[in-house]
């Protein structure tokens, strides 16, 4: 547990008074604090650095903690002297602000410890100096930024669905992640592959095949075969209408859907092939019709849905608009000046190729980019001269803003590794928590059974010497909570100790109709299929076992974080049973252990009479118990 | 003295870099607070200047900005239960201490109802008691009330207990609280009746004191 929460014990141990009147039990006796509170205070001052300064300097700023009546809180009477168990480097800062009224950030510290200094001192970040307001900001910046992956990657898409997702919800779901379910991914690789088909078949279209029996002439082969690539046409475009109708209907916000760029590269990919359906085979519009065959190739687009790097390119091209622009701009600039100028001085040679100032573009553009292609050569001196000004200078306005561009590819670039391994890194910091959490509701357990309630005698003495007075006023605090409720905290195997044999004894005098479904086992021990198998298992299973039961609790955690009313109260221990059906359970009644001929999930044929398969024995398929399931 | 607003504001949820909005959402609010002087809460309540010169420390640590919201506070909360679920009984209990009813807890009504739990008299302990189970503070405790907080209470004991938790033992333990505390069988428990039953009780009086010396 945090050593920050110790202080909020005492809170919430005072708290258990509202507890009394509802016990059923007197409370246990509290454990007796030998420790004075007032020792904690170490002698030494900003963790051990001795700051002296004039009152009046931490008195310039009196809206900050120095400079308002709030240091007297840590006013230690018997050295004579403030306290601060903060960083003794950064306090330095603090100080140097009240004495020269800048501050400054230091640039060998973190970011966030820094915040937490200033919020601390009470200072607010704005006066930070100019000298080190850039660097400040920047670093924050690039922190949030990470923390906002962070962020991104926990509420991120792999997360379980919602219990109550409506198919709309699930459908789009699907769409927006491939890999939650295979008919996704199939319906992913599907597309992909039409669109693939089309792209090629459009320039296959065009290249020249052997021309029919009885002419000399090539043809290219969208014309020797229009029927298969008017097939072809209309199978893909019949896929990728079906796909965005569906995106269509399964789209949270329609409006914002179809602004998206992704459905507008959709509609343009799809349209040329209907208006030419509905256009009539007329000569003058089908050279429109033909324009409007170049669009196919927008086809190709579609496949950034499919490439992440597509997606990166693309936003990377949209993040640098203000360079991309710049450089348009200083460029357009350059050819005009340039063309112009060229213009003029080629204007007296006979049968020059610049005829005209948008005629010199093209010289000037082939040579800013040092294309070159010679066919408009200057013929007089100055037009020489001015051509290789003009070649020089593309150069360096081409080559200004590019490092620019490719930078923030980049940053986003590598923020994309980051997120992937931002993902594994969770994984491991969500098992380490929930050892943790394990460790904790153990302690309690391992507490009680030593006999710790028993006082503090000296037969107990030896056993509870290695824990801390913070853990024994802890167990208290959850002592008094038994008391209040008459239940007592066990642990998952003795809980499921208790429903079997519980169980056992139902089975004998219940019958085994379905309509009792919602029987009283479901709220008692919803996983008792489940549990069964543990206590045959190895030790190694528990351990996933307790892995998913903690996964739960955290789901739990995680879902309650919602408004707090009487429907939600409900609704929460509904979703805990939701959990359980999500697993496919209803009440079950154990049968006679037997020996089990193959893996539950196997040998349980789906009939109405056995309702609630074992379906999610994979963790245990190495402990094979018959789980013959009935209702009670 | 008094409230102070920090004025540097901080949207962190805008920081999706799809839209690079973070320039401009650089600012960040924090509402800071500071709370009255030493002496004036010597003299509210029953703490001594070293135990508030504790207390304070200790919150400020954990809150610099003197401020405890609902999340925090749940959060905090949950960590000493970490069997169940704490966060309907902290959100109770945060009502409970926030008297002015501003979303917040300062530090001085976190002093103040510590002062009435640890060192009030046994009347103030039970008042206090009383506007907890009050959740909509009408003065009455309904069953419909009653129920909640106790669900609350039994929630964080988790689903693991002995003997294991079946039928609706929330209710029936509401419906023994009603037994004991309405007199005069109107379906609501007022604050007398409250006091009255609860001073009857042996086995809480007997409780009460031994919550004294946890500070």
């Amino acid at each position: 547990m945090a050593a920050g929460v110790a202080t909020w014990l005492p809170f919430a141990r005072a708290a258990a008074v509202g507890w009394l009147p509802l016990a059923k039990k007197t409370m246990p006796k509290p454990p007796v604090d030998k420790k004075s509170r007032n020792d904690e205070i170490l002698f030494v001052n900003v963790s051990g650095l001795r700051f002296q300064t004039w009152k009046n300097t931490l008195d310039r700023y009196p809206d900050t903690l120095l400079g308002s009546s709030e240091k007297e809180f840590f006013y230690n009477e018997d050295t004579q002297e403030y306290f601060f168990d903060r960083d003794p480097e950064m306090f330095r800062h603090i100080l140097n602000f009240y004495r020269t009224g800048k501050l400054h950030y230091p640039r060998q510290e973190c970011i966030q410890a820094f915040d937490e200094e200033l919020a601390f001192y009470g200072i607010v970040p704005d006066i930070i100096g100019d000298c080190c307001m850039e660097e400040y900001r920047d670093r924050k910046k690039e922190n949030q930024e990470r923390l906002a992956e962070d962020t991104e990657a926990e509420n991120a898409t792999d997360t379980p669905l919602p219990p109550h997702s409506t198919s709309r919800e699930r459908l789009w779901r699907a769409f927006e992640n491939p890999h939650t379910s295979t008919m996704a991914l199939v319906f992913y690789y599907v597309t992909g592959f039409f669109i693939a088909v089309s792209v090629i078949a459009n320039v296959v279209e065009t290249v020249p095949c052997r021309p029919p029996k009885g002419s000399k002439k090539d043809l290219p082969c969208g014309e020797k075969y229009t029927l298969a690539f008017f097939c072809m046409d209309t199978a893909c475009v019949l896929i990728f209408t079906f796909e965005y109708l569906m995106r269509l209907f399964a789209a949270p916000s329609r409006c914002k859907f179809m602004r998206s760029v992704m459905s507008v590269i959709d509609v343009v990919a799809i349209m040329p092939y209907y208006i030419g359906l509905v256009m009539p085979e007329n000569e003058d519009v089908s050279g429109a019709f033909v324009t409007l065959r170049v669009f196919r190739v927008f086809r190709i687009f579609k496949f950034s849905r499919h490439s992440q790097g597509l997606r990166i390119l693309g936003y990377t091209l949209k993040s640098c608009a203000s360079e991309l622009g710049f450089l348009l701009f200083s460029l357009t600039m350059a050819i005009i000046i340039f063309a112009t100028v060229m213009f003029y001085a080629e204007k007296g040679t006979k049968g020059t190729n610049f005829t005209s100032i948008p005629a010199s573009f093209w010289y000037t553009i082939v040579t800013m980019t040092t294309l070159g292609y010679g066919d408009m050569v200057p013929n007089t001196i100055a037009g020489k001269i001015f051509g290789s000004i003009c070649s020089l200078s593309g150069v360096l306005v081409i080559a200004l803003p590019v490092p620019v561009i490719v930078s923030n590819f980049s940053r986003i670039y590598h923020q994309n590794q980051r997120a992937d391994k931002m993902r594994a890194q969770q994984k491991v910091r969500l098992a380490r928590i929930r050892l943790a959490k394990k460790g904790t509701t153990n302690a309690f357990l391992q507490y009680k059974e030593e006999g710790g309630f028993q006082g503090r005698g000296s037969d107990n003495a030896l056993c509870l010497k290695n824990r801390s007075s913070f853990e024994h006023q802890h167990h208290h605090l959850l002592h008094c909570l038994e008391k209040t409720t008459n239940h007592e905290f066990t642990d998952e195997l003795t809980f499921s100790e208790m429903c079997m044999t519980e169980s056992v004894g139902y089975r004998t005098s219940r019958s085994t109709s379905i309509s009792s479904q919602q029987g009283v086992a479901t709220s008692c021990c919803p996983r008792r299929a489940k549990r069964r198998a543990i206590r045959l298992a190895n030790s190694t299973v528990s351990v996933s076992r307790g892995s998913v039961q903690e996964l739960d609790t955290l789901q739990v955690h995680k879902t309650s974080a919602g408004p707090q009313s009487r429907s939600s109260l409900n609704a929460r221990t509904e979703d805990l049973k939701l959990n359980c059906e999500d697993r496919d359970f209803t009440a079950a009644i154990i049968s006679i252990p037997t020996p089990p001929a193959n893996t539950p999930d196997e040998s349980l044929p789906p009939s109405p009479a056995i309702p609630g398969i074992l379906r999610n024995s994979r963790p245990t398929s190495f402990t094979h118990e018959t789980v013959k399931i009935s209702s009670l | 003295m008094g409230v102070v607003l920090g004025t540097l504001s901080m949207h962190t949820k805008q920081v999706n870099f799809r839209t690079d909005k973070v320039d401009d959402e650089l600012e960040m609010t924090m509402v800071c607070h500071r709370p009255e002087g030493l002496e004036q809460l010597e003299a509210q309540t029953n703490f001594t200047k070293q135990e508030l010169q504790v207390l304070y420390r200790g919150f400020k640590n954990e809150c610099p900005s003197g401020v405890v919201n609902e999340e925090t506070f749940k959060h905090i909360y949950a960590q000493f239960f970490p069997h169940g679920d704490a966060s309907t009984y902290a959100h109770y209990l945060f009502n409970a201490f926030d008297t002015r009813n501003n979303g917040s807890i300062k530090f001085e009504d976190f002093v103040m109802g510590l002062s009435t739990l640890l060192r009030g008299t046994v009347r103030e302990k039970l008042e206090w008691t009383f506007h907890l189970y009050d959740i909509n503070r009408d003065g009455f405790i309904n069953k419909e009330e009653m129920t909640e907080i106790v669900r609350a209470i039994y929630d964080m004991m988790g689903k693991y207990t002995y003997p294991a938790l079946k039928g609706d033992v929330p209710k029936q333990h509401v419906d023994a609280f009603f037994e004991k505390m309405d007199k005069n069988k109107d379906g609501v428990v007022t604050l007398e009746e409250f006091v009255l039953a609860c001073q009857e009780d042996e086995n809480m009086m007997r409780s009460m004191q031994l919550f004294e010396n946890v500070m």
